[in-house]
C-alpha cells in the first residue's frame, strides 16, 4: 500500500510532446480512474508509472519515492492489460505463481498464496488449465490474480474489461471495485468509458490530448465541469452546448433570458445537460423535436434548436412519442443547472 | 483435379525414381549394364554388414546434429538481437538473408578458398598463430569445414523464420514477465523460447532434413567425402557408389534405406516432439 505522486510529468516521442505536464497525488488505498477518448495518452501516463515508457521530465513518485529510473520490477506494482497478456504457454497456477517463483519464494509458499487468490476469484476449478481453455472473462480473473499474488502497493489496470461483452463488463466492474476496496491497494485504472470511470471511481482524471482536463470525484465532474472537454465527455447522452451571450448579467439565448451569470457581457457557450430540460409552456427555449428514442425508463428526444441547425437531444423520465409534422416545443431549465463556459479556452466561467 | 499438376509433378520426380530405386536394389547389374542378376534383399545384407557403409550412417548422425545446431543456435541469437533493434532491422535483416541466397556448391568453393591448405586466407592466419590447419589430412578438420560450409547458407533461412517468431510474440505478455520481475534472460528462457518452440519445431525437421540431403553439393566441392570417408554421409556415398563406383544395386539400396530413415525421422519428430510444443 502506498501513495502515487505525479509531478509536472511529460511524454515526448520523437519531437512530439504527447502528455503536456500532469500533475495529481493520489492517496493511499485510493481508486483512480483516467478517462479521455483514444489517443488522449492516458495509456502512455499509465505505462510511464509502470515504467514500461520512459518519463521525460517530471518526477513519479511511488510512496514518496522517485522511481524514474527504477525498472517496472522494481516498482512493487502489478499491472493488468487490455488483452490479459497472460503466458500461453503455463497453467492458470504457473501463470499466478510465475512472478513470487521469480522472487525466489518457497514452492508451498507459492502454492498458498496461489491457493488464496484463486478462492478470492473463484478460480479454483480452473487451476491447471491452460489460458486458452478459459473463457475472456476467467481469463480477466486469472490476470487479476497474478496481480494480487504478489500484494504490490500499486495496482495499475489498462482497459482491462474493453475485451469483454456489455452484460460480463458490468459484472467485471463490480467484482474489481469490490476487490480493490478489500484488498485497499491503491489503483490507477484506465478506460475510454466513461460509464466505468462514473461507476468505479474514487476520483477521476479527464484525459485529452495530453492534457488533464480536471480531476475530481465523478459527480463534482458531472456537476461541475472544469472544461467543455469534461463537459461533454462525461455524462451519458452528451451535454447540449449552444452558442449563447451574456448581456448584463443574464444569459440571453435566442432573446430569452434563461439564468444569471457574474461574468462580463460577451459570447458564451451555454451547457445543458439532457436530463435538465424540462417541458414548460412559458419556457425560453423552443425545441423542435424529430426522432424519440425510447428507453424504458426514459426516453430521449433528438432535434434542433428551433429556427436554427444547433441540434439538442433532451432526455424526460417515462415514455414520450413524438408525432409526424409536430411543431416546436417549450422547454425551461432551472437557471443553477446551466453551465457556461469560455468560447475561446473552453474553461469553466462561473462558480 | 485441381491436384493433377501436383500428382503429375510427385510422379515423375519422386514416386517414379523411388519406384525404379526400389527395383534396382533388388539386382545387381553386370559391369556394362547389359544385363542385371536378381539377387533378392542381398545388396542391403551386404550393405548392413558393410563396416565402411556402418560408419558412413555414424559419420551422418554427427554430421547432422551439428549442422542443425550451427545453423540454428546462431540463427536465434541473431533474430533475438535483430528483435531488439528498432531503427536499421530492415538492413541487417537483408544482410542476414543474403547468404541464403548462395548456392550450396558455391557457399562450398567459398569456404574451400578461405581454408585452402596453400592459398586460403584463414588457414594463412591459422598458420601465423601456430595452428597447422589441414582439412585434406585431418578428418575432424575437414568434418569442421563442411560443417560450418553448410550451415552457413542455412542461419539466414533460420533467421528469418525465428525473427518472424519473435516479432508474433505479444509486446504484453513479455511486459506482463517484465513486471513479475524477470530480467531479459529469464523472459527469454521461460517466456519467449517456449513460445518460439512451434517455430523451433518445424525448423528442427527442416534442417535434419536438410543436413541429410542437400549439403551433398557442399560436401562434393570442399571433401569428396575424405580424407579417408571421414565426410561420407549417407547421401554422398549413395553418389559416390553409384556414379564412381558403377555399383547401381548397391547405391540404389542406399537410397532405399535413406528415403526408410528419412520418413522414421519424420515421423518420430512429429510423434514425439510434437508433444513437447507448447500449444
Amino acid at each position: 500500500m502506498a501513495t502515487l505522486e505525479l509531478q509536472n510529468v511529460t511524454k515526448n516521442f520523437g519531437s512530439t510532446e504527447v502528455i503536456h505536464g500532469i500533475d495529481v497525488r493520489i492517496a493511499d488505498g485510493e481508486f483512480i480512474v483516467i478517462v479521455g477518448p483514444s489517443g488522449c495518452g492516458k495509456s502512455t501516463l499509465l505505462r510511464m508509472v509502470a515504467g514500461l515508457e520512459t518519463v521525460t521530465s517530471g518526477d513519479v513518485l511511488i510512496d514518496g519515492q522517485n522511481v524514474n529510473e527504477k525498472e517496472p520490477m522494481d516498482r512493487d506494482i502489478a499491472m493488468v492489460f487490455q488483452n490479459y497478456a497472460l503466458y500461453p504457454h503455463m497453467s492458470v497456477r504457473q501463470n499466478m505463481g510465475y512472478g513470487l517463483k521469480i522472487a525466489g519464494l518457497a514452492k508451498d509458499r507459492i502454492d498458498e498464496k496461489v491457493g488464496e487468490a484463486a478462492r478470492l476469484l473463484e478460480l479454483e476449478g480452473l487451476l491447471d488449465r491452460k489460458p486458452r481453455q478459459l473463457s475472456g472473462g476467467q481469463r480477466q480473473r486469472v490476470a487479476m490474480g497474478r496481480a494480487i499474488v504478489r500484494e504490490p502497493s500499486v495496482f495499475l489496470f489498462d482497459e482491462p474489461l474493453s475485451n469483454l461483452d456489455a452484460k460480463l463488463r458490468v459484472q467485471m466492474r463490480l467484482e474489481i471495485r469490490e476487490l480493490q476496496s478489500k484488498l485497499g491497494v491503491t489503483s490507477l485504472y484506465v478506460t475510454h468509458d466513461q460509464v466505468e470511470a462514473m461507476t468505479m471511481a474514487d476520483r477521476m482524471i479527464v484525459m485529452n490530448e495530453g492534457v488533464a482536463e480536471q480531476v475530481g470525484t465523478p459527480l463534482e465532474v458531472y456537476e461541475t465541469p472544469r472544461t467543455l472537454f469534461a463537459a461533454q465527455f462525461i455524462g451519458s447522452p452528451a451535454m447540449n452546448i449552444f452558442d449563447a451571450s451574456i448581456d448584463g448579467g443574464k444569459v440571453m439565448f435566442r432573446g430569452a433570458a434563461i439564468g444569471k451569470a457574474d461574468a462580463g457581457d460577451g459570447d458564451v457557450k451555454l451547457g445543458i445537460r439532457p436530463e435538465h430540460l424540462v417541458r414548460d409552456n412559458k419556457g425560453g427555449l423552443e425545441l423542435s423535436l424529430q426522432i424519440a428514442e425510447p428507453l424504458g425508463a426514459n426516453t430521449l428526444l433528438h432535434g434542433r434548436v428551433a429556427g436554427s441547425e444547433q441540434p439538442v437531444t433532451v432526455s424526460l423520465a417515462g415514455v414520450h412519442s413524438i408525432e409526424a409534422g409536430q411543431g416546436s416545443e417549450r422547454f425551461s431549465v432551472n437557471p443553477s443547472h446551466i453551465h457556461l463556459f469560455d468560447p475561446v479556452t473552453g474553461v469553466r466561467l462561473q462558480r | 483435379m485441381l491436384i493433377a499438376p501436383q500428382i503429375i509433378i510427385s510422379a515423375v520426380f519422386f514416386f517414379y525414381p523411388a519406384g525404379q530405386a526400389i527395383w534396382q536394389s533388388l539386382f545387381i547389374p553386370d559391369p556394362f549394364g547389359l544385363s542385371a542378376q536378381f539377387v533378392g534383399l542381398g545388396n542391403f545384407e551386404f550393405l548392413l554388414s558393410d563396416p565402411y557403409y556402418r560408419a558412413s550412417f555414424l559419420t551422418t548422425a554427427v554430421f547432422s546434429v551439428l549442422v542443425t545446431l550451427c545453423a540454428m543456435v546462431p540463427a536465434l541469437f541473431l533474430a533475438v538481437l535483430a528483435d531488439r533493434l528498432i531503427k536499421s532491422s530492415g538492413t541487417y535483416r537483408t544482410l542476414l538473408i543474403w547468404p541464403y541466397a548462395v548456392a550450396p556448391a558455391v557457399a562450398g568453393v567459398l569456404w574451400l578458398f578461405m581454408f585452402n591448405t596453400r592459398v586460403g586466407v584463414v588457414s594463412w592466419y591459422l598458420g601465423q598463430i601456430g595452428y597447422e590447419w589441414n582439412h585434406v589430412l585431418n578428418g575432424g578438420e575437414a568434418m569442421g569445414l563442411v560443417v560450418v560450409a553448410s550451415a552457413w547458407g542455412r542461419i539466414s533461412y533460420n533467421f528469418l523464420f525465428f525473427f518472424a517468431a519473435l516479432q508474433a510474440v505479444p509486446r504484453s505478455v513479455i511486459e506482463a514477465a517484465a513486471i513479475d520481475g524477470a530480467r531479459f534472460w529469464r523472459r527469454f528462457f521461460t517466456i519467449i523460447l517456449p513460445l518460439l518452440s512451434p517455430t523451433t519445431f518445424f525448423l528442427l525437421v527442416v534442417n535434419i532434413v536438410y543436413s541429410f540431403f542437400e549439403t551433398f553439393g557442399v560436401i562434393h566441392t570442399i571433401t569428396s567425402g575424405g580424407p579417408q570417408q571421414s565426410t561420407t554421409i549417407l547421401v554422398y556415398k549413395v553418389f559416390a557408389d553409384g556414379f564412381v563406383g558403377q555399383d547401381l544395386g548397391s547405391s540404389s539400396a542406399q537410397s532405399v534405406i535413406l528415403l526408410v530413415i528419412v520418413g522414421l525421422l519424420t515421423v518420430v519428430q512429429f510423434k514425439y516432439i510434437e508433444k513437447r510444443v507448447h500449444y
